[in-house]
């Protein structure tokens, strides 16, 4: 069994970054990419943990997660071109019609 | 190294091919044939997908095979990823009978003059002569229904993934379509996409955290499989700390599907923005499958680890109705009401996930957890689509009218759908005789055979609480007068079949279910416990 605390450490430091970058950045597509990072994070992880219990499924794993993470991007740059068409704006604060 | 050949059950799972299959023949039709014809072969082709796999469903419960002391059917399949058992198909039944009441609001025509409410063509921008010209070419989207489908065959894979990875992506292929259709409305563009950035953002945002958790429960487990995870747990293998903040993720991606404090903050937003059949659809079909998975989730995979989770849910719990009904009170938006006492009612579910799991641990005449969440989905999600199918009547000049001061005097304008809206809202305010009554006293008991009276007396309080909401709107839609200075007030439109269908099947299964609720009881008991 090899060590893997430095990736497992590295990937959590990631998510954080992630995490921060979707709560405090205000460009939508600066939140998703954030987004991004979080799911990439996981992807360090489980590749880490993979290597650390010597089987396949945290590899395997890694591949969805790519492919989902494909198609969350084609969802989502969808929805935010036509936000930033609409208004010229992809700030996340100016979407503010519904409320309360 | 040996190859060898997933053995994959096509007898089990066909319910959920057929829909996939359903879905991708969608897209190849909008490929190929004339638009002219499109919505007829879509609309057809999509509600006979659903019904072929309700009857396969049916087909599929009739022979689950018994294990072991018979407390569980079903059977473990595709290489054990994905477990057909009692609840999974009881889950499975359920959704589609809200997939096909969503496919015949999706289908309503006559209500916005001969198209359908989805905008004619999304590129194009509101407000714009591209926007107009669309408009009267009478353009619309068919693409709703192969994305309805897609969105159906993750929610059925939802509650019947036996691994953390089958999990997610079933999570991703149901919330991705789910985020299209919020942002494709008709009217109100502005509001429909805005919905649709803010369910997104925070879906995916949700999502990440649901992935970190996977990846920590493997590190933790050693395998993503639920049995090994509960095996792990119960011998207390690893490291407890990535387990304790894994499951703590997992949760967070688990309880934003449902709706639950503190992660509920789009549920309002999306309701409203979204039209109002895909709000009718997703907010009744996403919870059943959401909850589903939350049961498997909570008690096949993590069951061992009973005392970790059950405060924090007990917390969860108690917070989201303590939100739901008291937020619902302020609302001045019958889309916004719905959505805050649908958040109050995901805190009553979780009220019955807090209960007793095994029979074999229950007294006699007690029900088990499974059972009374089962049944609770069962009559909020006939009440809810119901509901909502109510709301697309109400209409002004300028589409929907979902302001309260627009329902002023409905009541004597239109006694049959205030009659039928105020029916729907009893049941969710769970007075005696509709189904809503036999589903919190059946969470409630569950909940208080497993000792969780503080949450049950907090349910209760919420419970007088949802009474006064819902019994004020029905008190604005009978007892008040639509004055003059209220400017103009709305009316019912006279919808198709369609909508009327809906509107029907759901108060025949509202006072159905609160008259003789014995034999879906039942149902919900025989489908026994989860496969492990």
């Amino acid at each position: 069994m090899d060590d893997v605390t430095p990736y497992v450490v590295l990937s959590g430091i990631l998510f954080t970054i992630g995490c921060v970058g979707v709560l405090t950045r205000r460009n939508a597509i600066v939140v998703f990419m954030s987004v991004e990072l979080m799911l990439n994070a996981s992807n360090l992880a489980l590749v880490a943990f993979a290597k650390q219990h010597g089987n396949l499924d945290g590899q395997i794993a890694a591949f969805f997660v790519m492919v989902v993470a494909a198609a969350e991007v084609v969802v989502g740059l969808a929805i935010i071109m036509t936000i930033f068409r609409t208004r010229r704006s992809a700030s996340v604060d100016d979407a503010s019609l519904l409320k309360y | 190294m040996d190859f060898t050949k997933p053995t994959i059950e096509y007898a089990d799972i066909w319910p959920l091919l057929v829909v996939f299959g359903v879905a991708c023949a969608g897209v190849v039709i909008e490929a190929f044939v004339p638009r002219a014809r499109r919505f007829l072969v879509q609309t057809v082709l999509a509600a006979a997908g659903l019904v072929a796999a309700l009857v396969g469903t049916i087909l599929v419960a009739r022979d689950l095979e018994v294990h072991g002391d018979g407390a569980a059917r079903g059977a473990i399949d595709v290489e054990g990823t994905v477990v057909v058992d009692g609840p999974a198909v009881f889950v499975w039944g359920l959704i589609l009978i809200c997939a096909l009441g969503g496919v015949l609001l999706f289908a309503e025509r006559r209500l916005e003059g001969g198209v359908s409410a989805f905008a004619g063509q999304a590129a194009a921008l509101p407000g714009t002569d591209a926007e107009r010209q669309a408009s009267t070419r009478g353009l619309e989207h068919t693409e709703v229904y192969p994305l309805l489908m897609f969105a159906v065959a993750g929610m059925l894979l939802f509650p019947a993934s036996n691994d953390l990875l089958t999990l997610f992506v079933a999570l991703e292929v149901l919330s991705l379509p789910l985020y299209l259709l919020c942002g494709l409305a008709r009217r109100r563009r502005l509001l429909s996409q805005e919905a649709a950035l803010k369910y997104f953002m925070l879906g995916a945002f949700s999502s990440g955290f649901f992935l970190y958790g996977v990846a920590l429960i493997y590190g933790f487990a050693g395998s993503m499989v639920f049995a090994d995870i509960n095996e792990a747990v119960r011998n207390d293998l690893g490291n407890q700390t990535l387990l304790l903040i894994g499951v703590g993720m997992l949760s967070v991606g688990l309880l934003f599907k449902v709706g639950a404090v503190p992660f509920h903050s789009w549920t309002p937003d999306v309701y409203q923005g979204a039209p109002t059949p895909v709000t009718a659809f997703m907010s009744a079909a996403t919870k059943i499958a959401a909850f589903g998975a939350i049961l498997r989730v909570f008690y096949v995979a993590l069951g061992a680890d009973r005392w970790t989770w059950q405060p924090m849910l007990w917390v969860v719990a108690i917070l989201t109705m303590v939100v739901g009904a008291v937020l619902a009170v302020v609302q001045t938006d019958m889309k916004r009401m719905l959505a805050y006492s649908s958040v109050a009612h995901t805190g009553f579910l979780l009220t019955g996930v807090l209960g007793v799991q095994q029979a074999a641990d229950l007294s006699e005449g007690e029900i088990t957890s499974t059972q009374a969440v089962l049944f609770y989905l069962t009559t909020y999600a006939f009440a809810l689509i119901g509901a909502f199918a109510v709301v697309t009547l109400v209409r002004d000049s300028s589409g929907e009218a979902s302001t309260f001061v627009r329902w002023q005097g409905l009541g004597r304008r239109s006694p049959l759908v205030a009659g039928t809206f105020a029916f729907f809202l009893l049941s969710m305010a769970g007075i005696p005789l509709t189904a809503g009554f036999v589903g919190k006293w059946a969470v409630f008991t569950a909940a208080l055979s497993a000792g969780a009276w503080p949450v049950v007396i907090a349910a209760i309080l919420c419970s007088i609480v949802a009474v006064f909401f819902y019994v004020r709107v029905i008190v604005l839609m009978f007892f008040v007068d639509s004055g003059p200075d209220h400017g103009e007030v709305a009316s019912v439109t006279r919808p198709s079949l369609l909508t009327s269908l809906t509107i029907a099947v759901g108060v025949a299964a509202t006072l159905v279910l609160g008259v003789v609720p014995g034999p879906v009881l039942t149902l919900a008991d025989h489908a026994g416990q989860f496969l492990r």
